[in-house]
């Protein structure tokens, strides 16, 4: 069956399926007013005038799910390939990896194995400390200010004198 | 590549348990701290990723003298060859964007820099010898970790673009020649045990690939939980173990109960790969699979497991048009008769 748009009378191309408090509700959209509402960019936002549609309440974890704050990935495009686009993203997944790594993995859900040793300075560190800088200033000039804290974090936790520093 | 035809080291006629192990193989997976993972890196981010790995001391100082091989710069063929060698992925070979990989000079180690995860390198090693391949590989990942922050998480390990390669990033796989399994058919009741343990069952080039030869690539699921010891202790003590007792069961039962039809199916394989003059890729890796299992089985004392080894590898398509100096993409009728030419040839100098 041909759906009409939600939202005016062009054929629908975007279709969407929810499942929310057992109830199913579908949401028909044009190209024209699905790129308007937001689809096709980060997932987890549904727009205003479909939400209201939909009675409130607690939504799946799929749609809640946020994107990689610092790779972009969403988790819908994660679940469509299962591989991860950053370091980053197993924490902004963990939620969802949890249970997802630990069936895969018969049922463990910690690392006992091998710890690299970071404690060496050297130059490679420095160019990725230069990376993290940069990044850290383009969060900052964009007001990306949670983004800006994360890359804080990981430089403080990248170990080792640069070059030229003292031991 | 200097040396296209040069048989690979750690595909010999030797090592423990070849009768079943043709190779054993170590690989880890690592991707650097702060850089998204390769498939979603800009081409800035892994021609970066190159730099950094390429300015390690694995490549700079170490005694097994890696050689860089940057992919962009070899042909179709030689990617091709490189695959066969099992010394990169297929996925690796047809990919475009920066990428390479470092090999050592017994072209028993490599290193894949943007693969799937940043690096992946892997150490081979003939017949079953996963303690010394894991011991060359973790050589290889000390002296890259002393230049290179690696992303890891206390909790998950080491963080890989697969969430399901997560902890210790390794993959310990043997080949294995089961064709006993095979004509027993056992193997569906091997292929569910191996679930039952987390092991994969694919074909001898590994994830996608087809089984062809009766050989199988076997390897552990599980990377976390447990050290790289105590996977490597329950793979190799435990997994391998009961899949050669399996196997060589097999073997044996099909000796007892159906001895002369297996002589005669070991000598008509021998009779047809000396005499065709048309040979498929499949045909031609079948028969030698029978010569390897009446070898091992003393049915046969030539060719040896050396010559069998080596012309599983020249029969396939990248070898072969190298070896022979026709085209990649020559017709597959003309490929065949090459095949055969050549495999006649390699026989008839060994059974002389």
């Amino acid at each position: 069956m041909e759906h009409k748009c939600d939202l005016c009378d062009k054929p629908a191309q975007v279709h969407e399926v929810l499942i929310k408090n057992g109830q199913k509700h579908e949401i028909h959209l044009c190209p024209e007013c699905a790129s308007a509402q937001g689809y096709g960019g980060a997932a987890g936002q549904l727009p205003a005038k479909i939400a209201k549609k939909i009675p409130t309440g607690e939504m799946t974890p799929e749609r809640t799910a946020p994107a990689c704050e610092n790779c972009g990935l969403t988790h819908a495009a994660f679940r469509r390939h299962g591989i991860l686009g950053c370091p980053g993203c197993y924490q902004a997944f963990e939620k969802q990896l949890e249970p997802l790594i630990s069936r895969a993995q018969g049922g463990a859900t910690h690392h006992c194995g091998h710890v690299p040793d970071q404690q060496s300075g050297h130059l490679d560190r420095q160019l990725q400390r230069t990376r993290l800088l940069k990044q850290l200033n383009e969060a900052i000039a964009t007001e990306q200010y949670e983004r800006a804290a994360k890359i804080r974090d990981t430089l403080h936790g990248l170990s080792g004198p640069l070059l030229g520093e003292q031991d | 590549m200097n040396d296209p035809i040069e048989p690979t080291s750690w595909l010999g006629d030797s090592g423990d348990d070849c009768d079943v192990v043709l190779s054993s193989r170590v690989r880890l997976a690592r991707n650097l701290a702060g850089v998204p993972f390769v498939g979603q890196a800009s081409d800035p981010d892994r021609n970066e990723v190159v730099g950094i790995v390429r300015r390690s001391p694995v490549f700079a100082d170490h005694p097994d003298g890696l050689s860089w091989l940057e992919m962009e710069t070899l042909s179709d063929q030689e990617r091709t060859m490189l695959v066969e060698r099992h010394l990169i992925s297929h996925q690796f070979a047809d990919a475009r964007f920066p990428r390479g990989v470092g090999l050592s000079a017994d072209k028993r180690l490599s290193v894949m820099v943007n693969e799937e995860d940043h690096i992946r390198m892997q150490s081979l090693a003939p017949g079953l010898a996963l303690r010394d391949a894991f011991q060359r590989v973790a050589e290889i990942r000390d002296e890259l970790e002393s230049t290179v922050d690696f992303a890891f998480s206390p909790r998950w390990g080491f963080l890989t673009a697969c969430p399901t390669n997560v902890g210790c990033g390794i993959r310990f796989s043997v080949m294995l020649h089961l064709p006993g399994l095979k004509m027993t058919e056992e193997l569906g009741r091997v292929r569910q045990a191996a679930k039952d343990l987390h092991l994969a069952v694919r074909g001898c080039h590994g994830e996608g690939s087809e089984s062809s030869g009766d050989l199988f690539q076997i390897s552990n699921q599980i990377t976390l939980g447990d050290s790289e010891e105590e996977l490597l202790d329950k793979f190799r003590d435990d997994v391998v173990p009961l899949l050669l007792k399996y196997e060589r069961a097999s073997r044996k039962l099909i000796l007892n109960e159906k001895r002369t039809m297996l002589e005669d199916k070991v000598h008509r394989a021998l009779a047809t790969l000396r005499s065709a003059r048309i040979l498929g890729l499949n045909e031609g890796t079948r028969l030698l699979s029978m010569l390897r299992l009446g070898n091992s089985l003393k049915i046969i004392e030539k060719p040896g497991l050396k010559t069998i080894h080596r012309l599983l590898l020249q029969v396939q398509p990248g070898h072969l048009s190298s070896m022979m100096g026709i085209g990649l993409d020559e017709s597959e009728e003309d490929a065949r008769v090459v095949r055969a030419s050549l495999v006649r040839q390699a026989l008839e100098d060994v059974l002389q």
